[in-house]
């Protein structure tokens, strides 16, 4: 297999030590991958639509708290819970090692929801809204979802697409960088790190290495695509 | 002694046929208040179509709920007519003969109720034809890798083997309503009973079809709720990935489904007045029958539990508390009287199994301790996911409760129906065993 045809494996890793639970990860994702505005009362339901959460866990007791932040997104498993039980092949591995869900194909059995150990996947109870002027910012790269059906991080597929299709006119690879999520584009600490893992000298490769690397719920045999870096302090 | 078995046979026929066309004012004005109901149902379902499945209160991670329970309930149900016509046919028990329609009956409408349920639950359920493995120009199949296909396709199949197996002794019973009755129902009987003589040759080959497709069925149903139940258990979710969930949820449909035939048997006695043909005798072996179901359940909750208990993993014991002790205690402990400790309780008295009204009590009480089973098997494992950080609780919106009350409303109404239409105990069969205990 020649250099550029090689498959791509892309990944990431979370550095908790650096994460300050800001959540400007939260907010670029929604604007880049035109998630819909939950409002107050579907957010007191447990039904706000978020690609990605900051999970808050308090340790300690008061006046002694410290909160713990841990970004949780599609873990992009390797070995998906979510892929082989949907009926219909709406939720399917691409040969870049993403879990794809094709939205025209969703029919809203919601099996995926409930095997995802991540809690991962969002669904769209009603249609989509946004509150004036937020329809006039929607991303026209990406598909707006209607009611009835299963969403969930992409990795920002569609940057992943335009910098592959890009590699590909100038006859190489992606390279290292060239593809940044929104959620690792507007980390301020550079929690985030985003790249090929089938790249040796990716900054994504070295930082997976890491002594302090784990996997969340490893043990469930999902091969997440995301590598946590235990915090320090 | 044969000769007066012979002299019944004119007024089983009176008496068995009667209900097909007695029409009686309460009957008429139940029929019209249960399609009041069925309409309301109706139409809060197609308000939540247009407006979204969010009318229920199901929130992540709580992505199954009331419909889901009441498809595994109303297929549960389903089990009570082949369990009871085609273990007790195979077994050649003789009580079995008044028994037998009632409960096969029950099992065709709850099977379609059932059906109704998964279409309550889609998200998208104008797409639902996606789940059909029709030819199409992107060649896109089913994928038969999912629980749910398994189940899709094991109900069907149920469904059809049900109806079949409903419609063979009744060709018999066609035959002679369409000898009895008059005007356009005498033309519709005369298709139905396929132009049935009563000859010695169709005798034979209708047992022989009977013989064939009884333990098939038996077969069927076993796999059917085998694979209701692998819809959780092959699931990563902790509480329904155990490998014991199969056989339970076959004992646990079979409990359900008897408890609901001694409420069909009491209802049919009591309604056309068949005390000579349901008779205490019946209630009693029905009572024996539930008392075999409940410590086969039990015994498999407790098997189950105890593993929970003793290997104290954080993420199933969890979902143990929250039961026990936690914000599902009150259904819990009414679930555990009502399915366990009522049957065991009473139906051990021998003068309690032969009391009709007591066992038509305990009937809707183990059927609505079954309904709560249901819901608590998938709701608290999924409020309840390894990360704890996504726990919450869940009850039923008002939308769930009106369409599973319309759906209850459509099998009541669909069996109240099929009354006026079909004879409601075997009338061959009931005569056949006449013979046999007079010879």
């Amino acid at each position: 297999m020649t250099e550029e045809k090689k498959p791509y494996r892309w990944g990431m890793v979370i550095d908790l030590d650096r994460c300050t639970g800001c959540e400007a990860c939260v907010v670029a994702c929604h604007a880049e991958n035109n998630i819909r505005i939950s409002g107050q009362d579907e957010a007191s339901q447990g039904r706000a639509v978020n690609w990605i959460r900051i999970e808050r866990y308090w340790e300690g007791t008061y006046p002694n708290v410290s909160a713990k932040f841990m970004p949780v997104l599609c873990q992009h498993c390797g070995n998906a819970p979510c892929e082989p039980v949907c009926p219909v092949y709406a939720s399917y591995h691409t040969p870049d090692g993403l879990n794809a869900q094709v939205y025209n194909r969703c029919i809203g059995v919601r099996y995926c929801g409930n095997n995802c150990p991540y809690i991962a996947r969002q669904f769209n109870w009603f249609d989509p809204h946004w509150d004036p002027p937020l329809q006039e910012q929607l991303n026209p790269d990406v598909t707006v979802r209607q009611n009835g059906i299963m969403e969930k991080c992409t990795f920002c597929v569609q940057r992943i697409r335009k910098a592959k299709e890009q590699a590909e006119s100038e006859g190489r690879r992606v390279r290292d960088g060239d593809v940044v999520p929104a959620c690792v584009q507007s980390c301020p600490t550079s929690a985030l790190v985003f790249g090929d893992r089938n790249d040796p000298d990716s900054q994504v490769s070295a930082m997976a290495r890491n002594d302090r690397g784990f996997r969340l719920l490893e043990s469930l045999g999902t091969d997440p695509a995301i590598t946590y870096l235990k915090r320090l302090s | 002694m044969r000769e007066s078995a012979w002299n019944e046979m004119p007024a089983i026929n009176r008496d068995l046929l009667a209900p097909l066309s007695e029409i009686t004012r309460p009957y008429l004005v139940f029929v019209a208040v249960l399609t009041a109901v069925v309409a309301v149902g109706a139409g809060v379902w197609v308000y939540q179509i247009e407006t979204g499945i969010g009318q229920t209160n199901m929130h992540p991670p709580v992505f199954w709920s009331a419909y889901i329970a009441s498809f595994v309930y109303w297929i549960g149900v389903s089990h009570s007519g082949t369990f009871i016509s085609g273990v007790l046919r195979l077994t050649k028990a003789e009580w079995r003969r008044p028994v037998t329609r009632i409960a096969e009956l029950m099992t065709i409408i709850s099977v379609m109720i059932a059906g109704l349920c998964v279409f309550f639950h889609l998200g998208r359920v104008w797409r639902w034809y996606y789940l059909l493995p029709y030819p199409n120009q992107r060649e896109i199949w089913p994928d038969f890798r999912s629980p749910l296909m398994w189940d899709a396709t094991a109900v069907f199949t149920y469904a059809t083997a049900s109806a079949i197996y409903l419609y063979l002794p009744l060709i018999p019973d066609f035959a002679l309503a369409r000898d009895h009755v008059r005007g356009w129902r005498q033309r519709l009987y005369a298709i139905l009973c396929l132009g049935w003589k009563g000859s010695q040759q169709e005798w034979e080959t209708l047992n022989t079809a009977i013989r064939i497709i009884t333990p098939l069925i038996v077969m069927v149903m076993v796999s059917v709720h085998s694979i209701v139940g692998w819809d959780f258990g092959m699931s990563l979710v902790p509480g329904w990935h155990t490998s014991i969930i199969a056989p339970y949820f076959v004992v646990g449909a079979v409990h359900s489904g008897l408890g609901m035939v001694a409420v069909g048997l009491y209802v049919v006695r009591r309604t056309y007045r068949l005390e000579s043909y349901i008779r205490p005798e019946h209630f009693d072996k029905l009572g024996k029958l539930l008392i075999v179901t409940t410590l086969t359940l039990a015994y498999l909750y407790f098997a189950d539990q105890l593993t929970v208990w003793y290997g104290k993993r954080p993420d199933e014991m969890a979902i143990l508390h929250s039961l026990v002790t936690g914000p599902y205690a009150v259904p819990f402990w009414t679930m555990i009287v009502l399915i366990y400790v009522c049957p065991l309780a009473l139906l051990t008295l021998p003068s309690f199994r032969t009391w009709p009204a007591g066992m038509l009590l305990l009937g809707i009480g183990i059927n609505i301790g079954m309904y709560v089973e249901r819901v608590l098997i998938i709701v608290p494992p999924l409020t309840h996911p390894r990360l704890t950080y996504q726990w919450s609780e869940y009850f039923p919106a008002w939308t769930e409760l009106i369409i599973l009350t319309g759906a209850f409303a459509l099998a009541v109404l669909m069996y109240a129906l099929l009354a006026k239409f079909v004879p409601l105990i075997s009338i061959w069969e009931e005569k056949e065993g006449r013979l046999h205990v007079a010879s």
